[in-house]
C-alpha cells in the first residue's frame, strides 16, 4: 500500500513541478526509469511466489538502476552508447515481460 | 475459499494481499520512498522527452540529421538556381519572342501596303482628271503614276483599282482599263506621301499636268492632310517564283 502511493504521489510531483533534468543525467535517466521499473516488477512477482524480501527488493532496485546508469555511461565513453542503451531496454524490457507473464499466472491461472 | 484445482495462484494473490496492507516498518517505507523516486523520475523523463526533441538526442544522431538537412539544403538550392535560371530563360524568351513578334508584324504591314493586300490612309493629294476628249491614254496614266512613285507615293489607288507593282494599263473600247478593269471619268487618283513633294512633282513643267493640259484635259490637284486608299489590290500566289530561303 505504501509503496503504491509513494509512486503514485511521485508521478503527481513529477507532473506538477516539471523539474528540468540536468544535462549529464540526461541520457541515463530513461536507462534507470526502465531499470526501476524491471526491480518492481520482479519485487511483485517475488511477493506472489512468497519468496519477497525487503532488503532484496531495496538492493536490487539501487543495484539495476545504478548499473543501467553504468552500462550506458561505459557505451558512451566507448562511442557505442546508443547500441548499448538499446541492447540494454532490450533486455530489461524482456525480464520485465517474463515478471509480468509469472504475475498473470498468479493473478489469472492463466 | 481455498480452490482445488489452482492453490499457488490464491496464495499468490493473497499473499499479495497481505503485503499490501499498510505496514510502518522501515524497509516498507524505504521501499515507499524508491516506489516514489520511480514515479517522479518517469514523469520527469516523459515530461522531458516530450519537451526536448532534439536535445535529448545522442551526438551521432545531432550528426546525422545535420548532415541530412545540410544535404537536403544544398540539394533544394541548387533546385532554386536551376528554377531561377529556367524563369530567366522564360523571361528573356518572352521578350526576345514578343520583339520578334512586333518587328514580324511591322514588316508584315510594310508588305502588305507595297503588295496592296491592305488599306492605307495618310497624308497625300487627290487628283482629278477630267478628259472630256478621250485624248489621255494609257501610257500618259502610266507616266503620272510613275511621277508619283519617284515622288515618293508609297500608295496609290486610280479609280477603284488599287496600282501594285504588276500593275498594268490598257486601252479598252473608249476607257483606259487598269488590271483589266474599265475605269470611269473623271479619272480619280489617289496617291498617299509627302504632299507637297508630290504636288510639286505634277506642277514642274513638262510634267503631267502641262502634258494633260496640252491634250485637252483638266486635272485637279488637291492635297490632304489624310486621305484612305481602301482599294485592295487581291493577291494571287505565284505560280512559278518561289522565295529563295534566306538561310542556307
Amino acid at each position: 500500500m505504501i509503496p503504491a502511493l509513494g509512486l503514485l504521489i511521485g508521478l503527481a510531483a513529477g507532473l506538477l513541478l516539471h523539474p528540468a533534468v540536468p544535462l549529464v543525467w540526461q541520457p541515463y535517466l530513461p536507462i534507470a526509469v526502465i531499470a526501476a521499473l524491471d526491480a518492481v516488477f520482479g519485487g511483485v512477482r517475488a511477493v506472489m511466489d512468497g519468496i519477497f524480501n525487503d532488503k532484496v527488493f531495496v538492493v536490487s532496485f539501487l543495484s539495476n538502476v545504478v548499473v543501467a546508469a553504468f552500462i550506458v555511461f561505459l557505451g558512451d565513453q566507448l562511442g557505442v552508447g546508443s547500441q548499448l542503451s538499446t541492447g540494454v531496454v532490450v533486455v530489461l524490457g524482456i525480464r520485465i515481460f517474463s515478471n509480468v507473464a509469472s504475475i498473470r499466472r498468479h493473478v489469472f491461472n492463466a | 475459499m481455498s480452490q482445488t484445482n489452482s492453490p499457488p495462484a490464491t496464495s499468490g494473490r493473497r499473499r499479495l494481499m497481505l503485503m499490501a496492507r499498510p505496514r510502518a516498518t522501515k524497509a516498507n517505507i524505504l521501499v515507499g520512498l524508491l516506489a516514489l523516486l520511480l514515479g517522479f523520475a518517469m514523469a520527469t523523463q516523459v515530461h522531458q522527452n516530450q519537451s526536448l526533441e532534439l536535445a535529448s538526442l545522442p551526438q551521432s544522431d545531432l550528426v546525422t540529421i545535420l548532415d541530412s538537412t545540410t544535404l537536403l539544403s544544398a540539394r533544394l538550392d541548387q533546385n532554386a538556381r536551376e528554377l531561377q535560371a529556367t524563369r530567366d530563360q522564360l523571361v528573356n524568351g518572352n521578350t526576345s519572342a514578343a520583339a520578334a513578334v512586333s518587328a514580324a508584324k511591322q514588316r508584315l504591314d510594310t508588305l502588305a501596303i507595297l503588295a496592296g493586300t491592305a488599306g492605307a490612309h495618310g497624308p497625300g493629294i487627290q487628283m482629278t482628271i477630267t478628259d472630256p476628249g478621250g485624248k489621255v491614254t494609257p501610257p500618259v496614266l502610266l507616266d503620272a503614276i510613275e511621277e508619283l512613285r519617284d515622288a515618293g507615293a508609297e500608295a496609290i489607288q486610280v479609280d477603284t483599282v488599287r496600282i501594285v507593282a504588276s500593275s498594268f494599263f490598257t486601252q479598252g473600247a473608249s476607257e483606259i482599263m487598269i488590271d483589266g478593269h474599265s475605269t470611269l471619268q473623271p479619272y480619280t487618283i489617289l496617291a498617299i506621301g509627302n504632299p507637297a513633294t508630290m504636288f510639286s512633282a505634277m506642277q514642274i513643267p513638262g510634267g503631267l499636268s502641262e502634258n494633260v493640259s496640252q491634250l485637252g484635259a483638266t486635272i485637279t490637284i488637291v492635297q490632304k492632310t489624310d486621305l484612305t486608299v481602301g482599294a485592295l489590290h487581291p493577291l494571287v500566289a505565284p505560280r512559278y517564283a518561289r522565295p529563295v530561303s534566306a538561310t542556307p
